[in-house]
């Protein structure tokens, strides 16, 4: 008996392309309708755009007198281009940005890298020292000539302030979380209170706060650069959403383990640093990611300030009497650079889950 | 046996909120006594161990572990942590970190032991526990009499003088009981000093010096082994052993 059974095989119409089809797309008559459907919408979505935007578009050239072709017109990016991706910043002080950019990529790539030593000292070398490194070479000193802050822009502007905001907010909201949920009354208290003032204002309100009323409340002469005004707002902002998600962590950890941390000895500190934290961020780490992408795209918003950010500054050279007209290629070239961005956290995020999933 | 005191409480009281959950503890513990205390649920036998480490905070009367009284202090209570070891009934491993690193944590960043020197440590004490071939997995991967004895040797790892069970072997399927069970007698033989929170009878009557039996926040009845099953005083004990054996 059981050997015959061991020849049978799954029914052949579970097997293959077939199998597969059958069971996902086609399995009655209403998924298989939706199937129809959704073919039908690709056939008439997809080939348009793609004619818009590779086969019919124009890719060679210098003015708008170039564009003949039926289809989107990037000579438009490709002539701002150094607009768009570094804004007003000094044409013959670019290669400090890009000089930033360098370290921060291999770095980076140095870090995504499995198995090699030195991480730590890597990682620590990206939050210590690369900071540092950032202010002198982007705004100047040291033999290195000034460059304001108004002339920042561009794609340049948007990662300076997400990258500011995004570092600085997650330490800040963990100790805004741990605050929260301290016994002490007075701590709990004024977190709590710090937490739902920055949560309940729109960002747009903080940044205008930032930028108009916080120098009414300054004395006069002392005055802030309009740019780090903006970046604290962001990053307070960004810290009160952090800490709400942290604390959700830190919720969902067991009583267990903070007895036994304490029952083998562990400061409260040590308690945290080693064992609580690593648990309750690792179990959120979706929703923190989430957040950073919110901010992300966030940074948009200090247009209202004016400050040009990437998308501000291409709705900016949209406005060129040279090249009006063309601001569907701009907001698809913007779409597209804030995806390849936004996808890159996500991507990460899942492969940050599976590289520190021990179980439970 | 030196009599040495270990640990001392006296007129000790807890309330959570109304409920009296020790009601006047007096117990005196002699170095390298094994103590196991048994009641029914809700009769405040684990709130008593953990007052021993103050995971729980007593109200009223002292308790004197080696010669340090327990208060709030910070500075007493990690001196006294340093001291005691504890093992859950739910284990309590941490589950992001290795075997061994679970056992390393608390001897690198309290005693401040060298790395090498405190993993070295830690697998003398996996050894100890017969799972040394497991070092590297995490906890998840082990099964829970596993887990429990890496939880004994994780609070090993840390030289206590004082070892306290709370319900070791309640969350582990039946044939896993033995195999922790039998790392407890050899501690014990070892001539740890030891509180067992347990309903293992038969581990009470093989390695206690004296058994404890706990009703409504209150010390019964306490008495060596032999008197404690055969010739027990109060009702309520009775019904217990009744209950129970």
């Amino acid at each position: 008996m059981s050997t015959a059974n061991k020849e049978i095989g799954p029914p052949v119409i579970e097997l293959g392309a077939m199998g597969w089809l059958r069971k996902n797309l086609f399995s009655n008559w209403y998924n298989s309708l939706l199937t129809v459907f959704g073919l039908y919408l690709l056939y008439i979505l997809i080939p348009p755009l793609v004619n818009w935007i590779f086969l019919d578009a124009n890719f060679v050239g210098s003015t708008r007198d170039d564009c003949t072709n039926e289809g989107a017109c990037w000579i438009f990016i490709q002539q701002n281009i150094k607009l768009i991706f570094y804004g007003l910043y000094p044409t013959e002080e670019l290669w400090r940005i890009n000089f930033v950019y360098l370290i921060l990529l291999i770095s980076g790539v140095y870090l995504l890298i499995p198995n090699l030593k030195y991480k730590g000292w890597v990682g620590a070398f990206l939050l210590i020292i690369f900071p540092i490194i950032c202010v002198v070479m982007l705004s100047g000193g040291l033999g290195l000539e000034a460059v304001e802050t108004r002339l920042w822009g561009g794609l340049f502007l948007t990662l300076v302030i997400a990258g500011v905001g995004i570092v600085l907010s997650l330490p800040i909201g963990v100790m805004l979380a741990l605050g929260r949920r301290s016994k002490l009354p007075v701590v709990s208290i004024l977190c709590t209170i710090f937490i739902e003032i920055w949560r309940g204002v729109p960002l747009i309100t903080v940044l205008f706060m930032a930028s108009n009323m916080f120098p009414l409340f300054m004395p006069e002469g002392v005055n802030f650069d309009k740019l780090i005004r903006a970046l604290i707002g962001v990053m307070f902002f960004s810290a009160a959403y952090l800490a709400e998600v942290v604390r959700g962590g830190l919720q969902a950890m067991p009583k267990g383990q903070y007895e036994a941390s304490q029952a083998v000895g562990l400061t409260y500190w040590r308690m945290m640093a080693l064992v609580i934290l690593p648990q309750s961020l690792k179990m959120v780490i979706p929703a923190i990611i989430g957040s950073f992408i919110a901010i992300f795209k966030d940074t948009t918003l200090v247009l209202v300030i004016g400050l040009f950010d990437f998308l501000g500054i291409i709705q900016f050279v949209g406005t060129n009497p040279d090249w009006l007209g063309f601001s569907h290629e701009g907001y698809v070239f913007a779409a597209a650079v804030f995806w390849v961005f936004c996808y890159a956290m996500s991507w990460y995020s899942q492969r940050l889950e599976k590289k520190l999933d021990t179980g439970r | 046996m030196s009599s040495e005191l270990m640990i001392e409480m006296k007129n000790v009281h807890k309330w959570f909120g109304e409920l009296h959950v020790l009601n006047d503890i007096n117990l005196e513990i002699n170095k390298g006594e094994k103590i196991v205390i048994c009641g029914p649920s809700g009769s405040g036998k684990s709130t008593l161990i953990r007052c021993i480490n103050r995971l729980e905070e007593h109200q009223r009367g002292n308790i004197i572990v080696e010669g340090t009284e327990l208060t709030n202090d910070s500075r007493s209570i990690e001196r006294i942590r340093g001291e005691v070891g504890m093992v859950f009934q739910q284990f309590n491993l941490f589950p992001h970190l290795s075997i061994l690193d679970n056992c390393s944590l608390a001897p690198i960043w309290v005693r401040k032991l060298p790395k090498a020197e405190a993993k070295d440590k830690a697998m003398e004490y996996l050894k100890r526990v017969q799972i040394d071939d497991q070092a590297h997995k995490y906890p998840a991967q082990l099964s829970g009499g596993q887990q429990q004895r890496a939880a004994i040797a994780r609070a090993l790892c840390m030289e206590p003088r004082i070892m306290l069970f709370d319900e070791p072997t309640s969350a582990l399927d039946p044939e896993m009981i033995k195999e922790v069970l039998d790392v407890m007698v050899g501690l014990a033989q070892g001539g740890m000093t030891m509180i067992v929170v347990t309903h293992e009878m038969g581990f009470a009557k093989e390695v206690a010096d004296s058994i404890i039996f706990m009703d409504e926040g209150q010390i019964v009845e306490a008495k060596n082994p032999k008197d404690f099953f055969d010739n027990p005083e109060s009702e309520r004990t009775k019904t217990f052993l009744s209950q129970i054996l």
